[in-house]
């Protein structure tokens, strides 16, 4: 399209679905913060003309990530990973407090959030770290270290506090997963979830006759041939149990009434339906106002800046976390499964880059900036539609917000870079 | 597999958020409705209520502005509790209650602290106002009375409450309707319609602007302005009569239907159910259950008529041909039901039709009905005619007036005679009380007035109604301007007229005559009985007094229904010939029977069942 120079290998579809994204996010966001009166779209104290400014110094991020030496990513992915960490650390001394969280640095003109720059630099790090040619994922040792590098940020950004953002490391396993790292961790991680969630749902005895029924299931229907050992299947079932305990202690000493709330709502484990309004209305507002906009959006929406829930700032941080319920009240079930969409082909099509690299950093780091895109893209979307406990994390490329958007164009075009120039990492 | 690990993650994804976000769009999908989108405020404008006049464009029902005391807690700072409180003339825990009551029900909108201040409260108050942040003052339309009159006819208007709310979407909480009387029979004529804002609001409450640029809203619709047929100087007149006593009068215009007046006697003062005081007032009247001043005693009471109801016994007996003017009936100062001799006044001797009515012979008029009957080889038939004939003068069902309450009174039929005494076990001689209006008859002063009506002139009558003309083009419902035809030939209605003439002229009413007024008429006087506590008593005779005049082109037809008054010619008699009088001449005369009208009042009867103490009822002297 443009030749053999930078943006002929420049991966076009990627960059038009980037575009696509930031383009229908801003619309949205227009929509959630336009005001009677306003005049100009360039009016710089809105939010729409704040994240138009954002949008530009994203294109500006752009430039730069384009201009700057492949290898550079490389060479220098543990240096940004050491500034994201000591930048954190800062926080403890230096931090400022929006909004009950020390989240950010006051550059005057902008606050800074460094969980945003450490995404970067955690993912480089962690593919550099992989791709090195002494790393086997397969010993302990060096899965330990793999562990560190994801989980030390995550634990710098738990007490700010931002549990949303700490979480989200946690999707760099997936990189872990595509390198090797045994895949029935992620079995183990699952059944912990299940066991979790079914313990609060039915309390510890069930969980235990349940697995023992389980068990018990297995061992008739398994054909003869298949040996089953018993003994580790009575440790798992009695491992189990124990967690399952814990897991009771944990949610009755350790969490708070607002999170057990959260729990209550999301799992329906309060029975009396009134009082499930109650904290349907009240802990769940958010999700409750989020879900009644979407629902009121029908098939093909109010319309553009006709959403009157919208409109009425009914939906709180709606230009933020709950920037989708805006979509789903104005633009309706099409709208929502047209954004759907394009964000399923914008991932799938990174997949598609990242399986093509010929360097290992490079598809690392590819599956880096994915694992944490489509983490964002589900909690952020399963929260809004009431599918998720509230967590807040920012939908990638759509919130209002500078550090997200400009951050998530450098984590995407960092990669896109890198692709850019994989025909040369052969040689 | 760890290949596809992620592919297949985001299609998984991608699969479950479109099934959740089409069961919440599609399955679950509730578009907002402009009546309960909370981000949606409708904002009302109220048209200002229709005025109410008399039929001679006289007001009588206007409006006057209040003012209400608003209170927007969160805005409200720091005051001088003590001097504000002087000011609005409440106590301080009051004040601190009512603020408590506000900021529960929202910190944020305002409620009404305290409700319809006078226009002499609110001048005072409103040179200060500007020192009390977070209060200000909201007008608010409120009846207005010309009239201490008429209560009963004009009723009140009040707060709509949870089963209008349910029944009618129209209203909004804190509405006013009509709950009685005009204000609730021409309830949407005189509220016009509500005119309506949309305002796009955000989750605090606060306006931010029209919503679809005002594409939906609506402008006000004035109420109109409706003219009744009473006749304001009439009313308050006959009010002023019936001070102390109780009962209830009705005058209509025979050759229209339309009612001239309507006079329930104990009433209350219209303005008492208006303004600050009203629930306390309402409270007082409502339970005044020995009285009932809020109970229409015109159109609601239904006793005996008594013997104006002979008149209509003789027609009937002149239409079936049973009598002429000429048949004569010998009275023995009564007359005899088997062996036993009933009572009468007259003064015994030969009667026919003429003296019969002047003079109210009881025996004429049981004889003229034995004859009604015999005329018909079973009781049974005898008794269908009498009552087909009966019912033809309004009587014994709802007359269908545009009062939005009434009585049906009583016309007995065989059906109820059977069930009384048993099938063929009555007889004519049975139920003889019926021909001097005592017995089973009942009707209300409404009923007879509309009899007497009919009687005027001469065999028709148009149904009474209140309602003269709405708004600008004046139309009102044909049905009154329908004739409604008795069974009775209009010649047999002049010696029974002349009959009702002779009453002033020789006979039971005669020193009542009014000076240059031919007037017919007919007392009558009604045993009646109490019971209380399992007791029954008799009580003294109520007083009944049907006329109309003149007789010759009747202008005013009316019935006084005066309870424990005695005998007919005493009050309800005097009473009915002032009003006659007052309504034909514009003045009275007789200054002395105006005198007595005016200042004799009944309360020592009312009082007398009530004393625990044996009494006499019918004492001559007065």
């Amino acid at each position: 399209m443009f030749g053999k120079g930078l943006f002929g290998r420049l991966d076009w579809i990627t960059v038009i679905l980037y575009a696509l994204l930031v383009f229908i996010g801003w619309i949205n966001i227009y929509s959630t913060s336009v005001g009677e009166t306003d005049t100009s779209i360039f009016d710089f104290s809105t939010l729409y003309g704040k994240q138009l400014f954002f949008i530009g110094l994203a294109a500006l991020g752009i430039i730069f990530v384009l201009f700057v030496e492949s290898h550079f990513f490389e060479r220098f992915a543990s240096i940004f990973y050491i500034v994201s960490i000591v930048l954190l650390m800062g926080l403890f001394v230096f931090g400022k407090t929006i909004a009950g969280a020390t989240s950010w640095y006051d550059l005057g003109f902008f606050n800074l959030q460094p969980s945003e720059l450490a995404k970067v630099g955690t993912a480089l790090a962690l593919a550099k770290f992989l791709s090195d040619i002494q790393t086997d994922i397969r010993t302990g040792r060096h899965q330990l270290y793999a562990l560190i590098i994801i989980l030390l940020p995550a634990l710098l950004i738990l007490p700010q506090p931002d549990p949303g953002s700490s979480l989200i490391y946690f999707s760099l396993f997936f990189v872990l997963f595509r390198e090797g790292f045994p895949i029935y961790y992620l079995g183990i991680l699952i059944f912990a979830v299940v066991l979790f969630a079914t313990t609060l749902m039915f309390g510890t005895v069930w969980v235990a006759i349940g697995l023992i029924i389980l068990a018990l299931l297995i061992y008739t229907f398994k054909k003869a041939s298949v040996k089953i050992p018993v003994l580790p299947v009575l440790g798992v079932i009695i491992a189990s149990i124990l967690f399952s305990l814990s897991v009771n202690f944990v949610f009755e000493n350790v969490f708070e009434q607002r999170h057990r709330d959260r729990f209550a709502l999301w799992l329906s484990l309060e029975k009396d339906q009134k009082k499930l309004d109650e904290i349907r209305k009240t802990i769940g507002y958010n999700t409750y106002q989020s879900e009644k906009a979407i629902e009121s959006g029908g098939f093909t929406g109010k319309g553009f800046l006709e959403g009157t829930r919208t409109k009425g700032d009914f939906v709180p941080e709606q230009h933020t976390d709950y920037i989708f319920s805006s979509v789903g009240e104005e633009w309706g079930f099409l709208g929502t499964s047209t954004v759907i969409i394009l964000f399923s082909l914008f991932f799938l099509r990174l997949i598609y880059i990242a399986e093509r690299q010929k360097s290992d950093f490079s598809r690392m780091y590819g599956y880096g900036v994915i694992s944490i895109l489509v983490f964002h893209y589900f909690i952020n979307i399963g929260m809004v539609i009431g599918l998720l406990p509230t967590i807040g994390v920012p939908l990638p490329f759509f919130s209002y917000g500078g550090s997200g958007l400009i951050f998530f164009t450098m984590l995407l075009f960092i990669f896109l870079k890198l692709d850019s120039n994989r025909l040369k990492d052969g040689i | 597999m760890k290949k596809l690990l992620l592919s297949s993650v985001v299609i998984l994804i991608g699969f479950t958020f479109i099934g959740r976000l089409s069961y919440l769009q599609l399955f679950r999908f509730s578009p907002d409705q402009i009546l309960d989108d909370p981000a949606i405020k409708k904002v009302y404008d109220y048209p200002e209520r229709g005025y109410i006049y008399d039929r001679d464009g006289r007001l009588l029902v206007g409006n006057q502005p209040a003012y209400d005391v608003m209170v927007i807690p969160r805005e409200v700072k720091p005051l001088d509790t003590l001097e504000f409180c002087g000011l609005l003339g409440i106590e301080k825990s009051e004040f601190i209650a009512k603020m408590e009551k506000a900021r529960r029900y929202s910190s944020r909108l305002p409620s009404v602290l305290v409700p319809q201040l006078s226009k002499e409260d609110y001048a005072s108050l409103q040179e200060k106002m500007r020192h009390f942040t977070g209060f200000y003052i909201q007008k608010r339309s409120l009846r207005y009375y010309n009239t201490k009159s008429a209560a009963n006819v004009l009723g009140y208007i009040s707060e709509v409450n949870e089963w209008d709310l349910q029944n009618n979407p129209y209203y909004v909480a804190g509405e006013l309707k009509g709950r009685t009387g005009i204000e609730k029979q021409y309830e949407e004529v005189l509220r016009g319609r509500k005119g309506v804002k949309h305002i796009q609001k955000d989750r605090f409450n606060r306006d931010i602007g029209p919503y679809k640029e005002g594409k939906l809203d609506t402008l006000p619709q004035q109420g109109k302005e409706i003219h009744i047929t009473l006749d304001k100087e009439l009313q308050e007149y006959g009010e002023k009569l019936m001070h102390g006593k109780r009962g209830g009068i009705v005058a209509i215009e025979p050759k229209s239907g339309e009612i001239l007046a309507m006079i329930s006697g104990p009433t209350y003062d219209p303005a008492l159910l208006v303004g600050r005081q009203r629930s306390k007032n309402y409270s007082k009247l409502h339970y005044d259950t020995i009285s009932k001043p809020t109970w229409d005693r015109s159109i609601l009471a239904q006793p005996s008529p008594g013997s104006p109801f002979k008149i209509l016994n003789a027609l009937v007996a002149l239409q079936e041909g049973v009598i002429d003017p000429e048949t004569k009936i010998r009275c023995y100062h009564g007359f005899y039901v088997g062996n036993t001799l009933r009572g009468c006044h007259c003064g015994g001797g030969i009667r026919d039709l003429n003296s019969g009515i002047y003079q109210s012979c009881n025996a004429y008029f049981a004889g003229t009905f034995r004859k009604i009957f015999d005329k018909y080889e079973t009781t049974d038939k005898g008794m269908d005619v009498w009552e087909k004939h009966m019912r033809s003068f309004g009587l014994g069902d709802f007359l269908g007036t545009d009062l939005p309450t009434g009585a049906p009174g009583r016309i007995p039929n065989k059906e109820y005679y059977d069930k009384w005494y048993g099938d063929g076990r009555w007889a004519a001689s049975t139920i003889i009380s019926n021909s001097i209006g005592q017995g089973e008859i009942a009707a209300t002063p409404l009923q007879l007035a509309n009899m007497t009506a009919a009687i005027a002139n001469r065999g028709y009558f148009y149904t009474p109604h209140i309602i003269k003309s709405i708004g600008s083009n004046g139309q009102i419902d044909p049905k009154f301007t329908e004739p409604h035809y008795t069974t009775i030939d209009r010649k047999h209605f002049e010696p029974v007229i002349e009959g009702m003439a002779n009453v002033y002229n020789y006979g039971t009413a005669r020193w009542l005559k009014i000076p240059d007024i031919e007037i017919a008429g007919k007392t009558g006087t009604v045993e009646n009985y109490i019971k209380i506590n399992g007791e029954r008593m008799q009580l003294t005779d109520h007083s009944v007094f049907v006329a109309f005049a003149p007789v010759e082109n009747p202008q005013i037809a009316l019935a006084v229904y005066i309870e424990n008054g005695y005998y007919g010619s005493r009050y309800a008699g005097h009473i009915a010939s002032l009003l006659i009088e007052k309504y034909i001449k514009g003045k009275i005369t007789r200054k002395d029977l105006e005198k007595r009208m005016l200042e004799k009042t009944l309360e020592h009867e009312y009082a007398k069942p009530y004393s625990g103490e044996p009494f006499k009822i019918n004492e001559y002297v007065w």
